[in-house]
C-alpha cells in the first residue's frame, strides 16, 4: 500500500485516516486500563486485608517527592495539551518547544523516581531476601512494597516508552511534518501521555497517602 | 464521522484553568490526607483522584469534543475495570470469618510473620 | 485485468485463475516476510497455526499413549505433568485463540466489508511476528525441561515451588498475548471506520459481527492475563510477594485474575467458529439467515456475559459460597445467547434447500457437538454437580467437545468454505467429505468415553488410573488415532489442490457476501473499484444476481479464454 504525503494507502482520505488512528489509540488505552486494572485489584484486596501493614509501608515513602512528582507530571500533561494546540495552529517552533518541555518534565519525574528507588535499596525495603523492617507485620509490608515496585515500575516503563515516542514526535515536528494541517500523531501521542498521567494521579494517593494522618 | 476538533481550537485559558485546578486538587488531596477521617480518607482520596482524571480526560484528551464512539470506549473501560474489581470483591467481602489467618475479620497477622 | 461479475447461479468456471492476484503480485521470501497485505499475513498465520497445532497434537498423542494402561507405562508422573501442561499451553495460546481470527478473520474481514485492507496493516504484520517471538520463548521453555504446573499456572506452585521453566513460558505467553490485543484492536477499528459505502452495521455478515464480539473480549480480557503473568514472573524471578501464603498472600487472587481472562478466552475460541458456521449454514441451506439481528446481538451478549462467570472455575477452590451462587446463576445465563444461535441455525436449515458439501458437513458437526459440549457445561455450572465432576475427565470431555468438536470443526469448515477464495482452487470433494466423516467419528470415539470416565470418577491430570477405567481409556486412545488421520488428510489435499485443484472462479458455491464478488484469488487491493452496497446480508431470495456496479471501461469484460499462457 503506498502513501501519498501523509495519506496511507488503505484509507480513502485524511479524514478517515485521522478518525481511524484516533480510535486505534483510544482502544489501545482501553487495553491499558485493564492492564493496570489487574494491579489495582491486587492492591484493593491486600489493602483490605492488611490495612495496618499498608499504612506502615506508605509511611516509608517520601510524600514530598511523590507530591512533587505528581505536580511535575501534571505540568507535563499541560505542556502536551498545549503542544497539540500548537500543532493545530501550525506553529512549528512552539510545538517543538512544548514537546521538549514535556520530555524534560517527564525526565525530571523519572529522575526523582530513580532516587526514590535508590533510597529503597539502601533502606532494605526491596522485597526479597534483603527486605528488612522492624515491625511485627513486616511480611505483609513486603506485599505493599511488591505492589509499590510493580505499579510504579510498570508506570515508569510506560513513561520511558512515552519519552521515546515524544522524541520521535519532536524530530518529525522539527522537520515540519505536523504543522501542515495533519497532526494526528501529536494528538494520539498526547492521548498516551495523558493516560500515563492519569495512572499516576491514582497511584499517588493510593501509595503515598495511606493513613498519613498517623 | 470526522473530527470536530480540527476546527475547534481550545483557548489557552481553558488549558491553564484545568492545569491550575489539577494542581489545586493535588494540594487538597495531600492536606485532607493529614486529617483523620477514618474510613472516609480513602473515599475522599479516590473521589479527588477521579475528579482529576475526569478533567484530564475531558479537556486535555479532548473527550468533551470527541465523537460519541470515543466516549463509549472510555465508559467501556471504566465499566470493565469496575467489573473486575466488583465481582472479585463479591468473593472477598462475603467470605465467612474463619479460624485460619487468610480471612479478614480476625486472626492475628503475626502468625504469618517469618 | 480480470473481472468479477458473479451470479449465484453457478458461474462458469474459468480455466485459469485471474492473472494478477495477491499470490503472484510479487515474488520472493522478502515479499512475504515484509508484506502488509492482510491476505498474505493470513497465510503466514496459517503456516504458524498449522505447525503449532501439530506440536500440540504430538503432546496429545503422548498423553493418549500413556493412558493406554492403568499403571501408565510410557512416562513417569513428572513427565506426564509436563505433557498435559504443554499440550494445553500450545493448543490454547498458540492454536485455538489465534486460529480463526488470524487466518480467516485477517483474510476475510476487509473483503467482507469492502475495504482495501485492515485499518493498520503494519500492526497486523507486527502481530504475526509477535506471535512467533512468543512461541520461541515458549518453545525454549519446552525444550529446556518443560513446565509442569498445568496451563492454568496456579500459584504458589507456579510462582514459588515449581522446578520447571515457568518464567520462560509465562514470558512467552505474555508476548503472544499482544497478538490477540493488537489483532482485536485492528479488527474493532477496521469494522468501525473502514466499511464500504452502503455497508451498514445491519448489513454486515455475521462472521464480521462474531469477530467484532471476539475482538472486544481480546481487547478487554487479554491485558488482565498479561498483568497476571507479569506478577507471577515477578514473584518467581524478583521475589516480589503477591501470592505467597507465607506473607499473607492469597493464591485465590491469582485464580480470580487468571480466570477473569481465561474464561472469556473460551469465547474468543468459539465465537469466530460460530461466525463461520453461520456463513456456511446460510449458504448451503440457500436461505436467508433466520433472525439476523438476534444472532448479531447474541454474539455481543456472549462476549459481555462471558466476562461475568469466571469464578465457576473456582467453585471448589475456597470461594465464598455466596459468590459461588452468584457466579453459578450467571453461568446459566451465558448459555442463553448460545442457544439462541443454535435455534436460529436450525430455523435457517428448516425448509432450506440443503446441500451436503464438505463445509456443510463441518457446520452440522459443529452444531451437534457444540450443543453436547454446551449442555454438559450446564452440569458444571451447577454447584452441587460440579463438586462431583470438577477436575475429572467430565470437564476434559466438556471442553474438548467445544474446543475440538466446536472450534476446530469451525476452523476446518471455514478453511474449506473459503479455500477457493484464498487459493483460487477447489479441493477434492470426495476426499474432503471422507476426512470430515473420519474426523467426526474419531472425535466422538475419543471424547465421549471421557464423559463416562469423569462421571465415574477418573481424575484429570493423572498419569495412571484404577484398572476398571482401562476399557474406556483404550477406546479414547483408539479414537485419537482416527482423529489424527482425519487431521492429516486436509493438509495433504489442500497442498495438492494449490497446484492440481480445479480452478474455482469467483463464486463457486455460490454465496452472498462481498468477498465472493471479487476474483478468486483476489487482487492485492481486493476490489477493482470500491463497492457500493445496496443489499442485505444473506439475501438469497431477493437478489438472485448479485452484481457489483461495473467499473467504467471502454470494452465489455470477458473471462480469460483458455490458450493464453497459463499463469497460476
Amino acid at each position: 500500500m503506498e502513501r501519498t504525503g501523509a495519506l496511507l494507502g488503505q484509507f480513502r482520505d485524511l479524514d478517515q485516516q485521522r478518525e481511524t488512528v484516533a480510535l486505534g489509540m483510544w482502544v489501545f488505552l482501553l487495553t491499558e486500563i485493564m492492564f493496570f486494572g489487574g494491579m489495582f485489584l491486587t492492591y484493593t484486596i491486600y489493602r483490605m486485608k492488611f490495612p495496618h501493614a499498608f499504612a506502615e509501608g506508605s509511611r516509608e515513602l517520601d510524600v514530598v517527592k511523590g507530591g512533587w512528582n505528581t505536580a511535575v507530571l501534571i505540568a507535563s500533561s499541560f505542556t502536551m495539551a498545549l503542544a497539540v494546540r500548537a500543532a493545530q495552529m501550525r506553529k512549528r517552533k512552539l510545538l517543538c518547544i512544548l514537546l521538549a518541555s514535556t520530555m524534560i518534565l517527564g525526565g525530571v519525574f523519572l529522575g526523582v523516581k530513580y532516587f526514590e528507588y535508590a533510597q529503597k535499596f539502601e533502606h532494605h525495603l526491596v522485597p526479597g531476601p534483603n527486605f528488612h523492617l522492624n515491625v511485627p507485620d513486616a511480611a505483609q509490608v513486603q506485599i505493599f512494597f511488591s505492589l509499590y515496585f510493580a505499579m510504579t515500575g510498570m508506570h515508569a516503563l510506560h513513561m520511558i516508552i512515552g519519552e521515546g515516542m515524544l522524541l520521535a514526535l519532536l524530530i518529525y515536528s522539527w522537520k515540519g511534518k505536523y504543522t501542515g494541517g495533519y497532526f494526528a500523531p501529536i494528538e494520539n501521542g498526547g492521548l498516551y501521555w495523558h493516560f500515563v498521567d492519569i495512572v499516576w494521579i491514582f497511584l499517588f494517593p493510593l501509595l503515598y497517602l495511606v493513613d498519613l494522618h498517623r | 464521522m470526522s473530527e470536530s476538533k480540527e476546527q475547534h481550537v481550545i483557548p489557552f485559558r481553558t488549558y491553564a484553568l484545568i492545569f491550575a485546578a489539577l494542581l489545586a486538587l493535588t494540594f487538597v488531596t495531600y492536606h485532607v490526607a493529614l486529617v483523620d477521617l477514618g474510613p472516609w480518607n480513602i473515599v475522599v482520596a479516590i473521589v479527588i483522584a477521579c475528579t482529576k482524571a475526569v478533567l484530564v480526560v475531558l479537556f486535555f484528551m479532548h473527550a468533551a469534543y470527541a465523537p460519541r464512539r470515543t466516549r463509549l470506549v472510555i465508559l467501556a473501560g471504566i465499566f470493565w475495570m469496575l467489573l473486575l474489581l466488583g465481582l472479585t470483591l463479591t468473593d472477598y467481602l462475603t467470605r465467612p470469618p474463619a479460624t485460619d489467618s487468610i480471612s479478614f475479620n480476625n486472626a492475628p497477622v503475626a502468625a504469618y510473620v517469618r | 485485468m480480470s473481472t468479477m461479475t458473479a451470479s449465484p447461479a453457478a458461474a462458469p468456471s474459468p480455466s485459469q485463475p485471474p492473472r494478477e492476484n495477491y499470490l503472484n503480485a510479487s515474488y520472493g521470501i522478502r515479499s512475504w516476510l515484509f508484506t502488509t497485505d492482510h491476505k498474505r499475513i493470513a497465510l503466514l498465520y496459517l503456516i504458524s497455526i498449522t505447525s503449532f497445532f501439530a506440536l500440540g497434537g504430538v503432546f496429545a498423542l503422548l498423553i493418549r499413549l500413556q493412558l493406554l494402561t492403568p499403571e501408565g507405562w510410557l512416562v513417569g508422573p513428572d513427565t506426564y505433568n509436563r505433557l498435559f501442561t504443554m499440550h494445553g499451553i500450545v493448543m490454547i495460546f498458540f492454536f485455538l485463540i489465534p486460529a480463526i481470527p488470524g487466518v480467516l478473520g485477517n483474510f476475510l474481514i476487509p473483503l467482507m466489508i469492502g475495504a482495501k485492507d485492515l485499518a493498520f496493516p503494519r500492526l497486523n504484520l507486527l502481530s504475526w511476528y509477535v506471535f512467533n517471538i512468543g512461541a520461541l520463548f515458549t518453545f525454549y521453555a519446552i525444550l529446556t525441561g518443560g513446565i509442569d504446573t498445568g496451563w492454568t499456572f496456579y500459584t504458589p506452585y507456579s510462582s514459588i515451588y515449581s522446578n520447571s521453566q515457568v518464567a520462560a513460558a509465562v514470558i512467552g505467553i505474555f508476548i503472544t498475548g499482544f497478538t490477540s490485543i493488537l489483532t482485536g484492536l485492528n479488527f474493532i477499528v477496521t469494522i468501525h471506520t473502514m466499511r464500504a459505502p452502503g455497508m451498514t452495521w445491519w448489513r454486515l455478515p455475521i462472521f464480521v459481527w462474531a469477530h467484532y464480539a471476539t475482538s472486544i473480549i481480546m481487547v478487554l480480557g487479554t491485558p488482565v492475563l498479561a498483568i497476571t503473568l507479569v506478577l507471577v514472573a515477578g514473584e518467581r524471578l524478583l521475589h516480589l510477594g503477591f501470592f505467597d501464603p507465607r506473607l499473607g498472600g492469597d493464591p485465590l487472587l491469582f485464580q480470580h485474575l487468571f480466570w477473569f481472562y481465561s474464561h472469556p478466552a473460551v469465547y474468543i475460541m468459539i465465537l469466530p467458529a460460530m461466525g463461520v458456521t453461520t456463513e456456511i449454514v446460510a449458504t448451503f441451506a440457500r436461505k436467508n439467515l433466520f433472525g439476523y439481528k438476534f444472532v448479531a446481538a447474541a454474539s455481543l451478549a456472549i462476549a459481555v456475559i462471558g466476562f461475568l462467570v469466571w469464578a465457576h472455575h473456582m467453585f471448589v477452590a475456597g470461594l465464598s459460597i455466596y459468590a459461588a451462587m452468584a457466579f453459578s446463576m450467571l453461568s446459566y445465563l451465558v448459555a442463553i445467547p448460545s442457544a439462541v444461535k443454535v435455534f436460529n441455525w436450525t430455523a435457517t436449515l428448516y425448509r432450506g434447500s440443503v446441500s451436503w458439501q464438505t463445509p456443510m458437513l463441518y457446520a452440522l458437526g459443529f452444531i451437534g457437538l457444540f450443543v453436547m459440549g454446551g449442555m454438559t457445561g450446564l452440569f458444571l455450572a451447577s454447584l452441587g454437580a460440579d463438586v462431583h465432576v470438577h477436575d475429572t475427565y467430565f470437564v476434559v470431555a466438556h471442553f474438548h467437545y467445544i474446543m475440538v468438536g466446536g472450534a476446530v470443526m469451525g476452523y476446518l469448515g471455514g478453511l474449506h468454505f473459503w479455500w477457493p477464495k484464498i487459493s483460487g482452487r477447489m479441493y477434492p470433494e470426495g476426499l474432503s467429505r471422507a476426512a470430515a466423516i473420519i474426523l467426526f467419528v474419531g472425535f466422538n470415539l475419543t471424547f465421549f468415553p471421557q464423559f463416562v470416565l469423569g462421571y465415574l470418577g477418573m481424575p484429570r491430570r493423572y498419569a495412571s488410573y484404577p484398572p476398571e477405567f482401562q476399557v474406556l481409556n483404550v477406546l479414547s486412545t483408539a479414537g485419537a488415532s482416527i482423529l489424527g488421520l482425519g487431521y492429516i488428510l486436509p493438509i495433504i489435499y489442500f497442498v495438492w489442490s494449490m497446484r492440481y485443484g480445479k480452478v474455482a472462479g469467483s463464486n463457486p458455491w455460490p454465496a452472498t457476501g462481498l468477498e465472493w464478488q471479487t476474483s478468486s484469488p483476489p487482487p492485492t487491493e481486493n476490489f477493482e473499484t470500491t463497492p457500493v452496497v445496496t443489499w442485505e446480508a444473506y439475501d438469497f431470495e431477493h437478489r438472485p444476481d448479485l452484481v457489483l456496479p461495473k467499473p467504467e471501461r471502454a470494452q465489455p469484460e470477458k473471462l480469460e479464454a483458455p490458450g493464453l499462457d497459463g499463469r497460476d
